[in-house]
């Protein structure tokens, strides 16, 4: 798993599949068996404690002692960082918690304790910055203030790792993804590399005439395209570029008035690879997805640690 | 530093703390004042008292004597066959004025000298307790809670956060331990000077219970560190808190029961408690009653044992080594999850 500087990197991973003991792992919660890690350069565990005040980080669900308040908590994490006092009130602007900040902690609802572990992430002004599962419990508008602020501070120059099962909003927050399955990557790249590695190249095609489908089927099928005749539009797999279905298409004289590649999203890329869609009938249990023996064949080649 | 004081700044916030704080507090003023209304200065008028009610004694005494060897002449003289009397009568005889002393008559009264030593050990008791049950409250909360993993992704040096906290700890323990010390030496010096006496009091004097004093401050600081190393081994306060009432009620209460029931000598040896006394007192002196010692004068003497002070001091020593060494090992090496 690599991270460019500056990019919001998405985390994803079945339940079970490992993403919170890989950030605990990377954060010194728990010790490695194995491997390697580096975090902005500084390999961890062995040194986290020179890169740990660069790293803002929450990991599962929040947690808080129940009886401090808001401001409480944070200013007695800034005490432990020797962050100024200012900067406390700066985060509790930042996640909309200021008018509620001298209120118990307790008394706080999910999201709310949510937006208190994502200012406490922040209090630091971190390079870095780990959110597992930041939107759990937000509702729909904290959802979006929550990805503009992933966006704005990404602008900023900050990294953001970021893990979600929300997989709509990584799409639209993320510029690269890593996808892992029982402790196993089964993809990474940026996330439009990734969606088009995985897409089926499948193609809509439509004509001015539909009696002029038959025909146009038989000129693709001669040319090595699989087809699919619907009642008012063909289906055409395995095309590498659309334009070459234009020219078969032009050289029988049948224009088209539609040439749609059909888009996938990550949602149903993810499906795939873990193989986590449910089967109508079954109960997936939670270990059941795609298995990763020894190397992971869909790793693209040189994408191992340090590349 | 900043760890430092802002350890010391959660512990100061922390609400348990300051109730326990409070009620500890609470018990030393009630018990301070208890020992003032218990208490009375003997003067003049008190000695006049005592001494009236010594000579109500003596003379109820001489009454009932006569009236007692009259009963008996009568039932002589009538031929009753009463064992209960002596066979003269005339050894009836009321004790002498000075058997009845004035003192048994005097009211309570609290001598520095004399009682302000033990009364050291309750308030060693009550800085132990809020020690103990503070000290597994503010590492096992936040363990409970999360806060500790939370302050290890600011500080992931594990035994340095640990460390700090009960460094925290302790000194705010010491915070409330010393002037508490400090107001109960004062408190009791007022009641004695009010409700009794501070007659005799000498430097030495002074110096011991200054010792005393300061022995109950450790005691309180051993017994936050156990319950601190208790509750962090556990995760949990429950942990500290539920292995303390194990300890009491199975290993002291039932291992009391046991050994007395195997009529083990010195049992009270094998109890916590006897540690904590001798540790304050310097010295305890168990006996054993089965076993006879004669003496020259052919008196039966009881078997004796000393638990002493440096006793106490192994045993506290062998106690913080094995609980906080097993909280740093298991800090060090088990998953913070």
């Amino acid at each position: 798993m690599r991270v460019e500087a500056g990019q919001v990197h998405g985390f994803l991973g079945p339940n079970g599949s490992g993403k919170t003991t890989t950030l605990r792992t990377l954060l010194g919660l728990i010790r490695p068996d194995g491997g390697r890690m580096a975090i902005l350069g500084h390999e961890v565990p062995g040194t986290l404690d020179q890169v740990a005040p660069q790293v803002g980080a929450i990991v599962e669900s929040p947690q808080f002692f129940p009886h401090f308040t808001a401001r409480d908590t944070l200013s007695l994490l800034a005490g432990a960082g020797d962050l100024p006092e200012q900067r406390v009130d700066e985060v509790l602007e930042l996640v909309g918690l200021r008018d509620r900040a001298g209120e118990r902690v307790k008394t706080y609802s999910l999201g709310m304790k949510q937006r208190l572990a994502v200012a406490s992430a922040l209090l630091k002004n971190p390079r870095l910055l780990i959110l597992d599962e930041p939107a759990n419990g937000l509702d729909p508008g904290g959802i979006r203030e929550m990805r503009t602020l992933m966006r704005n501070l990404s602008e900023a120059g900050m990294t953001v790792v970021l893990s979600s099962h929300i997989l709509g909003e990584i799409q639209l927050i993320c510029d690269s993804v890593t996808i892992i399955s029982l402790g196993r990557r089964v993809a990474f790249g940026p996330v439009d590399e990734v969606l088009a590695q995985h897409s089926s190249g499948a193609v809509r095609v439509r004509l001015e005439a539909v009696t002029d489908l038959p025909v146009a089927a038989t000129a693709l099928t001669r040319a090595g395209v699989r087809v699919t005749t619907n009642d008012d539009h063909l289906m055409l797999a395995g095309v590498d570029k659309p334009a070459t279905v234009t020219r078969i298409l032009a050289e029988q004289s049948l224009y088209v008035s539609e040439l749609a590649p059909i888009a996938v999203d990550l949602e149903s890329v993810f499906l795939e690879l873990t193989a986590t869609a449910p089967v109508p009938g079954q109960h997936r249990q939670v270990d059941q997805s795609v298995r990763i023996d020894g190397t992971a064949p869909s790793a693209p080649a040189g994408g191992g640690w340090g590349a | 530093m900043s760890l430092f004081r802002t350890e010391l700044r959660r512990l100061a916030k922390r609400r348990f703390a300051r109730w326990m704080t409070a009620g500890g507090l609470l018990v030393l003023v009630l018990v301070a004042a208890g020992m003032f209304l218990s208490n009375q200065k003997i003067g003049p008028d008190q000695l006049a008292e005592a001494r009236q009610a010594a000579d109500r004694q003596h003379q109820e005494q001489v009454r009932w004597a006569e009236q007692e060897r009259a009963n008996c002449e009568r039932a002589k003289a009538a031929g009753e066959n009463v064992d209960y009397y002596p066979a003269d009568c005339a050894e009836i005889s009321p004790p002498p004025r000075e058997s009845i002393e004035e003192q048994w008559f005097l009211p309570s009264t609290f001598d520095f000298r004399k009682s302000f030593g033990e009364m050291l050990i309750p308030l060693a008791a009550i800085l132990a307790l809020v020690g103990f049950v503070v000290g597994a409250s503010f590492v096992g909360a936040e363990w409970n809670t999360g806060g500790m993993m939370n302050l290890l992704l600011w500080r992931p040096k594990r035994l340095t956060v640990l460390l700090t906290k009960l460094g925290a700890l302790l000194t705010g323990l010491l915070a409330l331990a010393l002037p508490a010390t400090a107001a109960w030496f004062g408190s009791m010096w007022l009641v004695a000077n009010l409700r009794g006496t501070t007659e005799g009091m000498t430097s030495g004097t002074w110096q011991s219970f200054l010792i005393t004093g300061l022995r109950g401050i450790v005691l309180a600081l051993v017994a936050a560190t156990v319950g601190f190393a208790l509750a962090s081994l556990g995760r949990h306060t429950a942990m500290a808190l539920g292995g303390a009432i194990a300890v009491m009620v199975v290993g002291q209460v039932g291992l009391g029961i046991l050994l007395s029931m195997a009529q083990v000598r010195f049992a009270e040896a094998w109890l916590l408690p006897t540690y904590a006394i001798a540790w304050m007192t310097k010295t305890v002196t168990l006996q054993d009653w089965q076993a006879c010692n004669a003496t020259y004068t052919g008196e039966c003497e009881p078997a004796t044992l000393d638990i002493t002070w440096q006793h106490s001091s192994v045993l506290f020593g062998v106690g913080i080594v094995l609980f906080l060494g097993a909280a740093l090992w298991t800090m060090r090496r088990r998953d913070i999850t």
